[in-house]
């Protein structure tokens, strides 16, 4: 097993745990955190071929990352506030409490 | 004369060529990380040695502004001071809070006083003495100084006292909305060089005309971007007149509130060393960093002028905080956001407007022109008057 | 499959476990940021310097610090009460297992990445932040120039759909 196999494996591990956490957890934060979790598995698919890869001078796997990274962010941020609305109507974060429209 | 002359370019490598002797006996594949390990020991020494001197200076300095003599008991002038202190918080009791979450309130002052080391890195001291030149050294520096936020909320959520997590969200406030203004101001100077090494920035920089030297704070982009990343500097350190999170007459101690001694001098530590890490950044992006301000003067060794201007700096630091009163929460994100933001942003069309006109009176008048007007208008919508009204509380959720 | 490799690994795995495992939700953001840094570690390490940075300063020192503060604003720092139903749990770690043994089978067994690997020598690309400036306004403008916008929208959006409503009812 190479060196790209062994960041392949380690990235789908790591993605995997964030499925396991946005899948399981109750508390909303948690699961986009799990989300990030499984972005940042992707990023590191994406920086390993790149390394690895056929054609390092085209740069497309960093530039794909930096994009990811950006888009990322926002949306962390853009979610996190949705939380904190919903939080301010219903009152608690936990999932299987918000399941009704209109509370 | 003649054998200074001959003298002073040895004297100005003399710390390079003393570690390329001592590494010589070691063998060749020892070599790189005994190369870290010296520069890594060396920069810990220097600069714990310049935060005892600066802790002694501050408190003498403060002390002259307030009409009175500073420490001046322990050795000639009080300079056995920082020995004392340092003796006083080794030996003094490590109380955890008993709700304290252990694990977190221990990592907190280690993260802290990693992160603001780690920012040395890629500051040139003298010529040919960069610990490490990286290709993207100034964004390895912001990038490290952003480690500082969490081990300030490590260190209030841990400690689950009112006043550590109240200075705490504080202080993370404060630092992530100054951090913009410091990072779009040293923009320009990455614009202008064209590079993010730090190294090239200073060679840049290290050139003369006739005897005025290029640093970048002679031009009038320069110069705002040098103003902006001081007054961003200190709010990044929790420094007078932006130390609203750890004013001792408002918030006991801040985030620092429940940590007594060893732990309590790391975070002294971490923020000195914090300061000087992004004065020493400021010096390099705009004061030219070891070159020398004037072309007969360049004889001087590199690294001498490097800590003058990092030890005018510092003087000049103690000298804000004795002389103007702290800022209140609200007035303090105000002047980021309204204030130093969109003066950044314009800092960066002044820069370009600089790079294209030609060279001579027009531009000087021109740029300068476009500095100052900005600079009165946002200032003056800074002053908008409030009405007073009925006050009402909101209480906390 | 050097040491440095091996040690950044278990470092981002032990990191990662705890974020989706701890029953307190800070400590499970102080870990998230923990594993962040040892990605950025990873990125270093595989040569691309600009990402690593750019990794630390945007997770570590932005998300990582917007989590904080949504947990502390929704009042979330207390430890959590363990979940009631079992089932739940454990169908997302079945579904979370099936998914990282169908990737793993198709990584080992792919012929792909084997011939990848061996065609290049591969020493280190040095890439300088230069080439990625030219990349970025070349090659990659109209992306550079709709995440601006992107970003320009979600901070605005963000800014108020968090925003605090009572004033306008008073």
């Amino acid at each position: 097993m190479n060196s790209l196999q062994s960041y392949l494996i380690l990235s789908s591990l790591l993605f995997s745990v964030g499925l396991a956490g946005a899948l399981t957890r109750r508390n909303a934060i948690l699961v986009l955190i799990g989300i990030e979790l499984m972005l940042n598995a992707a990023n590191l698919n994406f920086i390993a071929f790149w390394r690895y890869g056929p054609n390092p001078e085209a740069l497309t796997g960093i530039m794909f990352t930096i994009f990811s990274i950006s888009i990322a962010a926002a949306e962390a941020a853009v979610g996190l506030s949705i939380i904190l609305a919903a939080y301010r109507h219903s009152r608690t974060t936990d999932l299987d409490q918000m399941n009704s429209l209109k509370g | 004369m003649t054998c200074l002359a001959l003298w002073m370019p040895q004297l100005d490598q003399i710390f390079v060529t003393a570690s390329h002797w001592l590494l010589s006996y070691l063998p060749a594949a020892l070599q790189p990380l005994a190369s870290a390990i010296l520069s890594v020991a060396a920069i810990i020494v220097a600069f714990a040695t310049l935060f005892a001197l600066t802790t002694l200076l501050e408190r003498k300095g403060l002390g002259r502004m307030q009409n009175r003599y500073g420490p001046n008991r322990v050795g000639p002038c009080g300079l056995f001071q920082p020995l004392a202190d340092g003796v006083k918080s080794l030996t003094k009791e490590d109380i955890v809070p008993i709700r304290a979450d252990r694990a977190v309130h221990f990592m907190a002052p280690v993260l802290l006083v990693a992160a603001s080391f780690m920012g040395y890195a890629v500051l040139p001291i003298g010529r040919n003495m960069i610990m490490v030149d990286m290709n993207a050294g100034v964004l390895f520096f912001f990038a490290v100084g952003s480690l500082m936020e969490l081990a300030v909320f490590m260190a209030g959520w841990s400690s689950r006292s009112k006043y550590s997590l109240l200075g705490a969200m504080r202080a993370i406030a404060q630092m992530i909305s100054y951090e913009v203004p410091l990072v779009l101001a040293s923009i320009v100077v990455l614009m202008q060089a064209g590079s993010l090494s730090t190294v090239s920035i200073v060679n840049m920089q290290a050139s003369y005309s006739g005897i005025w030297p290029h640093w970048f704070v002679f031009t009038p982009w320069g110069f705002a971007g040098f103003v902006l990343f001081m007054i961003a500097a200190t709010a990044e350190s929790n420094r007078s007149p932006f130390d609203l999170p750890e004013g001792e007459s408002e918030i006991i101690a801040g985030y620092y509130t429940e940590y007594s001694g060893f732990k309590f001098a790391l975070f002294f530590l971490g923020e000195y060393i914090g300061m000087f890490a992004t004065s020493g950044m400021a010096i390099t992006l705009f004061l030219g960093g070891w070159s020398a301000p004037f072309s007969f003067l360049a004889w001087v060794p590199s690294y001498l002028w490097f800590f003058a201007k990092l030890l005018t700096i510092i003087a000049i630091f103690i000298w804000v905080r004795g002389t103007l009163p702290r800022l209140r929460m609200d007035q303090l994100m105000n002047l980021a956001w309204q204030f130093m933001l969109p003066m950044t942003l314009f800092n960066l069309i002044i820069a370009g407007v600089w790079h294209f006109m030609p060279g001579g009176l027009l531009r000087w008048l021109v740029c300068s022109t476009m500095v100052v007007v900005p600079c009165i208008l946002f200032g003056g919508g800074l002053k908008r008057k409030k009405k007073f009204q009925i006050r009402t509380y909101h209480f906390s959720q | 499959m050097t040491a440095s490799f091996m040690i950044l690994a278990v470092l981002t795995v032990a990191g990662t476990v705890s974020a989706m495992g701890l029953r307190n939700a800070v400590h499970c953001v102080l870990a998230l940021a923990l594993s962040f840094a040892g990605i950025a570690m990873l990125y270093l390490q595989l040569g691309a310097q600009f990402v690593g940075f750019t990794q630390i300063l945007v997770y570590v020192g932005a998300v990582a610090i917007l989590a904080v503060f949504a947990i502390m604003m929704t009042h979330n720092d207390k430890p959590m009460a363990l979940p009631d139903s079992h089932a739940a749990w454990v169908a997302g770690c079945v579904v979370a297992v099936a998914v990282f043994a169908v990737l793993t089978r198709a990584i080992v067994s792919s012929t792909t990445a084997v011939q990848i690997q061996t065609q290049t020598v591969a020493p280190q690309p040095g890439v300088t932040v230069q080439q990625i400036g030219d990349a970025l306004l070349h090659r990659f403008v109209v992306p550079l120039e709709i995440m601006g916008v992107l970003l320009t929208a979600a901070l605005i959006g963000a800014v108020v759909i968090a925003m605090d409503r009572r004033e306008e009812m008073k």
